[in-house]
């Protein structure tokens, strides 16, 4: 791994995208948000409030969630990134994705790729989740339509079916 | 969208400390960014060199403090990830409250890549570890080409973003005392955002080996401390005096009494959170809830206290 880089210098990273490995040069300065959504057209993270309160940018990193607006791509060199768009294999929806729907957990959609990947922290993290694990988990992951209660519920339908 | 800078990766922390005094202003100290990067952002701060302190040995560990001869301490890395402090079996055993505060800090994002240093060398008022960190006599390890030194935490945080530390000093832990015998505690917190509005940290030390449940219940040793109300988190020495002797099991009298002390003694200031009035007033119903929680605790009782917009760890 390079150890560093200079200012206004390309950096070339390592990174495991979805599943597929990339070599990609990117600004030592630039954040993962910004690489993902314009350098592989990644849409699915959003920026919102860029200030890691919303939960619109969520990506995992080697499994774990962050915020990818307030994240150096640098940081991500050598490790595994995971975003929405890795979610489903093909046309089959990863089984979160099909609880949300059933649920009718997606209303505008603006958060819905950051409650995803955090619920699959979640549950990697918590193969049985209780509702109050859930809504732990959740602090910080705002959604302005549903009021949560639905979002919730695919949720813990999700952890439920997987048994 | 980040300003160009240079990203420095020092392998050790004199490497680190060397790059800190040659660039002084110019340079920033970072580990995960949460609150540096925020700056960065919003353009208030423009450091044109990142010094990336997580690869100094050493400072992403957790381990028993430098010195054997005081007991059982418990030294936390500056590069440590809040999400290390909750998951660590040696922060469960010897300070669990710790553990649980952890897990309430900010949200679950900002666990994974925030650190313990970050946290407490940015000194946000409006912060969780440093309350808590008082009631547990903490001092931090400041490292330089001159040298180290140890600071208690309270003279460490100088007021809001201000620390002592200097410019080519570089914080690399934090050690905590555990308390000692039998110790009820409580965190207690409360706010509608990620920063805490008002935090109250309270723990009650009891005599006998066994505390309450064998009968001894009274209270040898009182730690209070609040945080986020004012321009640095405090110790109140009169609250914790008024506890000190009482009963643990006729604590509502003396909850009270301290409350109003606390509310008296707090130095609140206005700003986005409240005004200080306001806040004193919390800072007394505050305070007798988790001294309440700590004294049902005591009594080996997990109280099933929710209270609105509030944490209790």
């Amino acid at each position: 791994m390079k150890a560093a880089s200079r200012e206004g210098a390309v950096v070339t990273i390592h990174v495991t995208v979805n599943g597929r490995p990339r070599e990609l040069d990117v600004a030592g300065h630039a954040l993962l948000l910004d690489v993902l959504r314009d350098a592989l057209d990644l849409k699915g993270a959003k920026r919102s409030c860029d200030t890691q309160v919303c939960g619109a940018c969520t990506v995992l990193v080697d499994g774990l969630a962050v915020s990818a607006c307030t994240y150096l791509a640098v940081e991500a060199d050598g490790r595994s990134v995971l975003t929405v768009e890795g979610l489903a294999e093909g046309e089959s929806l990863d089984p979160l994705q099909r609880a949300f729907v059933d649920a009718g957990a997606v209303q505008c959609g603006f958060c819905t790729s950051g409650m995803l990947l955090t619920a699959k922290a979640m549950l990697s993290e918590h193969a049985r989740p209780s509702r109050e694990d859930v809504l732990h988990y959740l602090r910080g992951s705002l959604c302005r339509c549903t009021g949560y209660r639905k979002i919730v519920e695919a949720i813990l339908a999700a952890a439920e079916a997987a048994r | 969208m980040l300003r160009p800078f240079t990203l420095h990766r020092p392998e050790t922390a004199e490497e680190a400390c060397a790059l800190l005094a040659g660039l002084g202003e110019d340079a920033a100290a970072y580990a995960g960014g949460t609150e540096l990067l925020l700056l960065m952002k919003l353009g208030l701060l423009r450091p044109r060199h990142l010094v990336d302190v997580k690869r100094i040995p050493g400072f992403g560990e957790i381990g028993p403090g430098p010195r054997a001869t005081s007991g059982a301490r418990l030294t936390i890395g500056a590069a440590v990830t809040h999400r290390a402090v909750e998951r660590s079996a040696l922060v469960g055993a010897r300070c669990p409250l710790v553990s649980s505060v952890a897990r309430h800090v900010a949200n679950v994002r900002v666990r994974n890549v925030g650190t313990v240093g970050g946290n407490l060398a940015f000194a946000d008022p409006h912060s969780d570890l440093a309350t808590l960190f008082l009631t547990l006599d903490a001092s931090v390890e400041l490292v330089s080409p001159r040298g180290c030194r140890e600071l208690p935490l309270g003279d460490f945080v100088r007021g809001p973003w201000e620390t002592a530390r200097e410019a080519d000093e570089l914080l690399a832990s934090v050690t905590l005392t555990p308390w000692g015998g039998e110790t009820a505690a409580a965190y207690v917190k409360f706010g509608v955002h990620e920063r805490p509005t008002l935090a109250v940290a309270a723990a009650l030390r009891l005599d006998g080996a066994a505390g309450a449940q064998r009968g001894g219940d009274r209270i040898v040793d009182a730690r209070v401390a609040i945080g986020c109300v004012g321009l640095k988190p405090a110790r109140l020495a009169a609250v914790e005096a008024r506890l000190v002797g009482g009963s643990v099991a006729d604590l509502e009298d003396a909850a009270r009494a301290a409350a109003e002390i606390a509310a008296a003694g707090v130095d609140a200031a206005d700003d986005l959170y409240g005004s200080a009035d306001y806040k004193r007033a919390m800072v007394a119903v505050f305070v007798r809830r988790a001294l309440g929680i700590a004294a049902a605790r005591a009594r080996g009782a997990e109280p099933a206290a929710r209270f609105p917009h509030a944490v209790v760890a």
